[in-house]
């Protein structure tokens, strides 16, 4: 029991952690300008695949730092030649062009990279076990992603509070006229976030392809979820995303681990449910999947401004 | 709306006028006529029942987003959640006239749309109030995530939605109506043609109602809506309704159609699609979603005899209007409307048609680039084939080609910018 608890929590904020990397780019994207980056998980796919391509050139170090900028540069692009065109149009515009990017992107994956997943892995030597408990080991490579996640999210956290541009982001979230006004370049500082919040996704599928599978499938299964951190979170609140992001990856890793079904928990409770009918037969990990959802839908009733929203969206 | 601003004080005579009926002629005469320009030809006849589902399906999505300004991820679980109804209706039928009694033995299989219908309606009733609290993004995110919760049980209850494999049904039961066996899909075609006839029509006179105005006030300026005295959620609520019921309509019409439903069919890629359909074809006009209902159902089912890139084609036509012809189809057929009725129209042709022959290359360009490419991965046995031209993706001049056109595309573009920039 102890055994599960222990890995099921390190999983579960590894998981969390990789959702934040998702999150808080999308987060910042969407504080600044408004619009919900709906091909923010295809970004995070391209990461995973251009590790894989460029990884089998120059090794896995190298493309831990390349392909998060050559998919930050690929946003930015979009960014500049698309997203802004289209922003005269207003938001919904702008979620029907992200939608579409999404949609584009996906195809050009299974085009280039075939339909069924690749064999993307973490190098040989990091599949040692970083420490073995109760006969079970954790992989020095599981290790190295939630360093690089923390590093990560330090870095972010100086550069917002601790330098000049985070000072000039932080500006034009709230008052974004005023920063123009004051004769910095507001669209370029748009387009450095949206290739940074990018460069973030790609980041996150770089050190996630290997844990989930690399396969065309894997913005379609995280895409939603990550939306669901934005929502759960609050929209626009960094430190909301962040509890969000938690919180979802434990109930997930946790409903997974548990040998258990809905009758099992229902009965506990004093409920007399069939555990053979069809509800109570289904097992709670089976279940894992949903979770997100209905976190989403009880928080949207009980409180619809998410755990850390200024506003209601 | 030009015309109104002119006589304001006069009442609209559109109700009145016979000029109003002509479309609907039009439309039920093409209905009619159809049949008689396909006749035998099956394969024919199959496409002009799945047109027929997706336009109705299309419309009922724009009465969300086009009239009501709520972008939704997941009106495919009211097709989905009608088309399952249909569906055990239909097995009902079935069981109840081989006992050869019963309520269900006097059902028709005709009328399944009703029952996809009110199923629509009712999920949205119940699921419905919650989510119109906003519109906008925050909308959209919410219908999102109860697309993801319906599917994924869609896939937990198996003795409701059959698990993976789905459920299916016979549509050759119960009491035949106006002699349609419904055995070959020249004889479907018939109920598709009626109902799609009838939803359409009820679709377009919904908008003529107090609510259908009402629903263009919540998209333009709720907040005014709310000053007035009307809730701007519990318009929305009731768009949602009667969106969600049209929704579950061509889901009864596709229980019919294909005899099976999975559920995958509630998920996040038949909603896309309904957004693909409606913002390629328009979301401003009425008709705009019919076209797009058209044009992307033609592409997704015949493209794909000509190359394997098909769905990439059809995303990027969604992309390339949703940046460069915002109105879609429609809005574009509508705005040479109003030119000629101006008698503008030989002022303005020379900039649309420079753009156009603009925007032709560069997608020729495009298409000959994503042949080669999906050549250059997939093997160099089969040549990339583009208006009759052979490209081959290891020589250097079909690369130079593809690029030529796109660049040439951009300058004809840039240089032609002038001759459209008056029109607003």
């Amino acid at each position: 029991m102890l055994e599960i608890v222990i890995f099921s929590t390190l999983n579960g904020i590894l998981y969390g952690l990789l959702l934040f990397m998702l999150s808080s780019g999308l987060t910042l994207i969407f504080s600044m300008m408004g619009v919900l980056n709906f091909a923010h998980a295809s970004f995070y796919m391209l990461g995973a695949y251009f590790a894989y391509t460029l990884g089998m050139h120059t090794g896995f170090w190298p493309a831990l730092i390349l392909a998060p900028l050559l998919v930050g540069g690929l946003g930015a692009l979009v960014e500049r030649f698309g997203l802004r065109r289209v922003h005269a149009n207003g938001h919904v515009a702008e979620l029907l062009f992200t939608f579409g990017l999404a949609y584009v992107i996906d195809e050009l994956v299974q085009m280039v990279w075939g339909t069924v997943a690749v064999a993307y892995r973490e190098p040989e030597y990091m599949r040692e076990p970083l420490f073995t408990l109760f006969g079970t080991d954790y992989s020095i490579f599981r290790g190295v992603v939630i360093l690089i996640s923390i590093l990560m999210f330090v870095a972010l956290w100086y550069l917002l509070k601790k330098t000049r541009v985070g000072l000039m982001i932080r500006a034009a979230l709230t008052h974004g006229e005023m920063v123009g006004h004051l004769g910095h370049n507001v669209p370029r500082l748009f387009m450095g976030v949206f290739g940074f919040g990018c460069a973030l996704a790609g980041l996150a599928g770089v050190i996630g392809g290997p844990i989930m599978a690399t396969e065309p499938g894997m913005a379609a299964t995280l895409g939603p979820i990550v939306f669901v951190v934005v929502v759960v979170g609050g929209m626009g609140s960094l430190q909301g995303a962040f509890y969000a992001s938690l919180l979802i990856g434990l109930i997930q890793t946790f409903f997974v681990a548990i040998d258990a079904s809905v009758a099992d928990l229902v009965n506990a409770m004093g409920a007399n449910l069939d555990p053979y009918g069809e509800l109570g037969r289904i097992s709670l990990a089976t279940l894992a999947p949903m979770t997100p959802f209905i976190l989403l839908v009880l928080i949207l009733i009980f409180r619809p401004r998410g755990l850390m929203g200024e506003l209601e969206p | 709306m030009s015309q109104d601003m002119s006589v304001p004080m006069q009442p609209s005579k559109s109700r009145t006028s016979l000029r109003g009926l002509v479309p609907w002629v039009v439309f039920a005469a093409v209905l009619l006529l159809l049949p008689v320009v396909f006749q035998g030809n099956s394969t024919a006849f199959t496409l002009l029942n799945v047109i027929g589902i997706n336009i109705v399906f299309a419309l009922s999505y724009n009465m969300l987003l086009g009239q009501g300004g709520m972008l939704s991820f997941g009106h495919a679980v009211f097709f989905g959640l009608g088309s399952y109804a249909a569906m055990h209706a239909m097995i009902a039928i079935d069981d109840a006239s081989y006992a050869g009694e019963g309520f269900w033995a006097h059902v028709p299989v005709v009328g399944m749309p009703v029952i996809g219908m009110i199923a629509g309606g009712l999920v949205a009733l119940v699921l419905g109030w919650p989510f119109c609290r906003r519109a906008g993004t925050a909308f959209a995110m919410i219908t999102l995530g109860l697309g993801e919760m319906v599917a994924a049980a869609g896939q937990m209850f198996p003795s409701l939605f059959g698990g993976e494999a789905g459920i299916y049904g016979n549509r050759m039961v119960g009491p035949q109506w106006f002699g349609l066996e419904l055995a070959q899909s020249d004889d479907v075609y018939w109920f598709m043609a009626f109902w799609t006839f009838v939803a359409v029509f009820a679709m377009w006179a919904f908008t003529r109602t107090p609510l259908g105005r009402m629903s263009n006030a919540v998209r333009d300026n709720p907040d005014r809506l709310q000053f007035i005295g009307y809730p701007p959620r519990n318009i929305r609520f009731m768009i949602f309704i009667a969106s969600g019921s049209f929704g579950g309509l061509a889901g009864g019409m596709a229980a019919v159609n294909y005899e099976i439903i999975t559920p995958e069919a509630l998920g996040l890629i038949p909603s896309g699609l309904a957004l693909l359909m409606a913002a390629v074809g328009g979301l401003g006009v009425f008709y705009g979603p019919i076209m797009g209902a058209i044009v992307v159902t033609l592409m997704n089912s015949m493209l794909s005899d000509y190359t394997d890139a098909s769905i990439l084609y059809v995303g990027l036509v969604f992309l390339s209007i949703v940046m460069f012809a915002p109105r879609g189809l429609g809005g574009g057929i509508e705005q040479v409307r109003v030119a000629w009725r101006e008698g503008d129209l030989a002022r303005r042709l020379p900039g649309w048609l420079s753009g156009a022959l603009a925007v032709g290359l560069i997608i020729v360009g495009m298409v000959v680039l994503v042949e080669m490419l999906f050549q250059a991965t997939h093997g160099d046995d089969e040549f990339a084939q583009v208006l009759g031209m052979e490209f081959d993706a290891a020589a250097l001049w079909g690369w130079l080609t593809a690029a030529v056109l796109v660049v040439l595309g951009a300058v004809i573009k840039r240089a032609t910018n002038k001759l459209r920039e008056d029109q607003a």
